[in-house]
């Protein structure tokens, strides 16, 4: 969008430019200060690329002492002991893998069905005033999320869910061994509630962005309204719901205090979601003001590198797949 | 299974699978009430007076407050402000007035990726920044990794406002022969305005409740903070600190701490967005 509309006045052959140019329109703006304004925005926007920059370089600086120690072995190797100066992400790679994967097993049918009835099936008002309602929960703050995760959800699966988990699935080794509360189980539940919202709404609004003819052409087939959902909208926005999910994987990757809380803090590595685990961000959270060497200092911040570069390219699918299937403002919140 | 079972059949699934969906939707904004209920029962309990007026105590006494906590998270936000709202909205201004294709193409990617910066690496950010180099804990620190926080969004929302403003008010301006800053400065940013200052409240709603960011900045604190050059407490920092003590009179704090938090930020989020959906379906601007 131009800011300055001249474009296309008629009987000129060549379309106008913006701003006039020339020695002595340069003269005019600089004189009644459009100059000015626009170095000082342009300035702005430097500064913010630079701060950027500088984020990913002082990343990079201060992770240093790890990188060349460790190489990509750091990516792979179990331990994690800064006692004897060892130090390895898997732990954290897979505690943070499993939380994000099992909170989008929970959230993605809840967020999508959802989504779907507010989109195909509630009236508009009361769509809009469920969907106000449900992106509050984006707002609440994650360590309000960590508080209630720890003294109201864990009581809750200890009690009722672990119970009825170990008695269905207790046979497989992903529900197998004790229970003591603070576990990825527990993490996994926490982050699905989180990203809820965000599947919500964006889901929601890439299904309203479907256009009405191709429900009235399933339904003139004589589908019935849940065929004509299922196998006609939701196909059609498949793309734009799969970006709602990669987005709130993003959100989910890069949680920090309400996994922190709730999730265990042991660097190892279980195949029981009832085993406690750890988190590339819970770890940098707990153990940074901790971390007495410059190896180990140096060894969180790499984590924080490797967090930073898989939100980036998770963020970046995500933005691919909505932007290319409905407009939308970038948080619901 | 002849034809009319068969449509039965499909019939019952629709009304199933539809009634499963709204099952959902409602489920969902039960978890929400069940939070508010939750907090609001348990954080009312725990709330007084001493809670804004006096300092934490020690563990094993009970009583005391967080008023330390208030007032410093009160200068972190207003520090995250002042440093990341004008960057974020004269960033803004560029990109929805003055920006060329390359260039603001540019800014606006990586004003999307700092948007996805996890909050912890924010917070790495700022200590190699500022901590490492003055060698202790700031306030200050705090809210310069809050204000890098607000400036994706600062920027984001000042340029979907100024673009709604239709481009006749910037033609009427031009064509008096009014220069071109002084027609976004009188006319196009006013008419912005509510939309600009909006996105301003839900910014720092947003942030408000950011507590990986203060853990190595910040810090915390159980006195008052009395530079910003000092360590500072701040209510979400504190919510996590007394939720993970052993002793259950911190667990009340906690509870009274976060519940003075949650309802800040939905007050100003709520509001926010109500004046936002007033102002879209009012005045269609």
């Amino acid at each position: 969008m131009s800011s300055v509309p001249v474009a296309s006045s008629k009987g000129e052959a060549r379309v106008p430019r913006a701003v006039p140019t020339g020695a002595r329109a340069f003269a005019q703006r600089l004189i009644s200060g459009d100059e000015v304004a626009r170095v000082i925005v342009t300035v702005a926007a430097a500064v913010i690329l630079l701060l950027t920059a500088m984020l990913v370089f002082e990343l990079w600086k201060n992770s240093h002492l790890a990188r060349d120690k460790f190489g990509w072995a750091f990516l792979v190797t179990k331990v994690w002991d800064p006692n004897a100066e060892q130090f390895g992400a898997l732990p954290f790679i897979y505690g943070t893998v499993v939380t994000s994967t099992l909170a989008l097993v929970i959230a993605v049918p809840v967020g999508v069905g959802a989504a779907v009835f507010l989109a195909e099936l509630a009236p508009p008002k009361i769509s809009d005033a469920l969907t106000f309602l449900i992106e509050l929960l984006a707002a609440v703050p994650s360590v309000i999320y960590g508080l209630l995760g720890m003294f109201v959800l864990i009581p809750f699966i200890k009690h009722y869910v672990h119970p009825a988990l170990k008695a269905a699935f207790g046979w497989t080794p992903l529900f197998s061994g004790p229970f003591y509360g603070v576990s990825l189980l527990s993490a996994g539940i926490v982050l699905s509630i989180m990203i809820l919202p965000f599947i919500v709404s964006v889901s929601r609004q890439v299904l309203l962005a479907v256009p009405g003819d191709q429900r009235e052409g399933a339904l003139a087939l004589g589908a019935t309204k849940w065929e004509s959902t299922w196998k006609v909208v939701v196909p059609f926005a498949r793309r734009g719901i799969v970006g709602s999910i990669f987005l709130a994987l993003a959100r989910s990757l890069g949680e920090t205090m309400a996994v922190t809380m709730v999730v265990g803090n042991q660097p190892q590595i279980h195949a029981s979601l009832f085993s406690p685990g750890y988190s590339i961000a819970s770890v940098i959270a707990n153990e940074f003001t901790e971390a007495t060497t410059d190896l180990y200092v140096h060894a969180l911040i790499e984590l924080g590198l490797v967090l930073f570069a898989l939100t980036i390219v998770i963020n970046g699918v995500a933005r691919l797949l909505v932007l290319s299937s409905s407009k939308y403002s970038a948080n619901p919140a | 299974m002849n034809d009319a079972t068969r449509t039965k059949y499909r019939r019952m699934v629709s009304t199933v699978m539809l009634s499963a969906t709204g099952v959902c939707a409602v489920g969902i904004v039960g978890v929400l009430l069940f939070i508010l209920g939750y907090l609001v029962i348990n954080g009312a309990r725990s709330l007084n007076v001493a809670f804004f007026t006096e300092l934490p105590r020690p563990a094993g006494e009970t009583g005391g407050g967080m008023a330390n906590a208030v007032v410093g998270s009160a200068k972190i936000l207003g520090i995250a402000t002042v440093l990341g709202v004008p960057l974020g909205f004269l960033g803004g201004v560029y990109l929805a007035e003055y920006g060329n294709r390359t260039f603001a193409f540019v800014v606006r990617y990586t004003v999307d990726l700092l948007n996805g910066v996890p909050s912890i690496v924010v917070a790495i950010f700022a200590y190699t920044l500022v901590v490492m180099r003055v060698k202790h804990f700031s306030l200050l620190a705090g809210g310069m990794a809050l204000g890098l926080m607000m400036i994706p969004i600062a920027v984001r929302s000042t340029e979907e406002f100024l673009r709604a403003v239709p481009n006749g008010l910037r033609e009427g301006a031009l064509a008096l022969g009014t220069p071109k800053w002084r027609m976004l400065a009188t006319v196009v940013i006013p008419a912005a305005r509510d939309g600009i200052i909006t996105g301003i409240m839900l910014n720092l709603a947003r942030v408000a409740g950011e507590t990986a960011p203060l853990l190595f900045t910040s810090f915390g604190n159980v006195f008052w903070n009395r530079s910003i050059q000092q360590p500072s407490a701040a209510l979400p920092e504190m919510v996590y600190r007394y939720a993970l003590s052993p002793y259950e009179a911190f667990h009340a704090q906690a509870w009274a701490a976060g519940f003075v938090l949650l309802m800040l930020i939905l007050l100003i989020n709520t509001s926010a967005r109500l004046i936002l959906m007033r102002a879209r379906s009012g005045g269609g601007r």
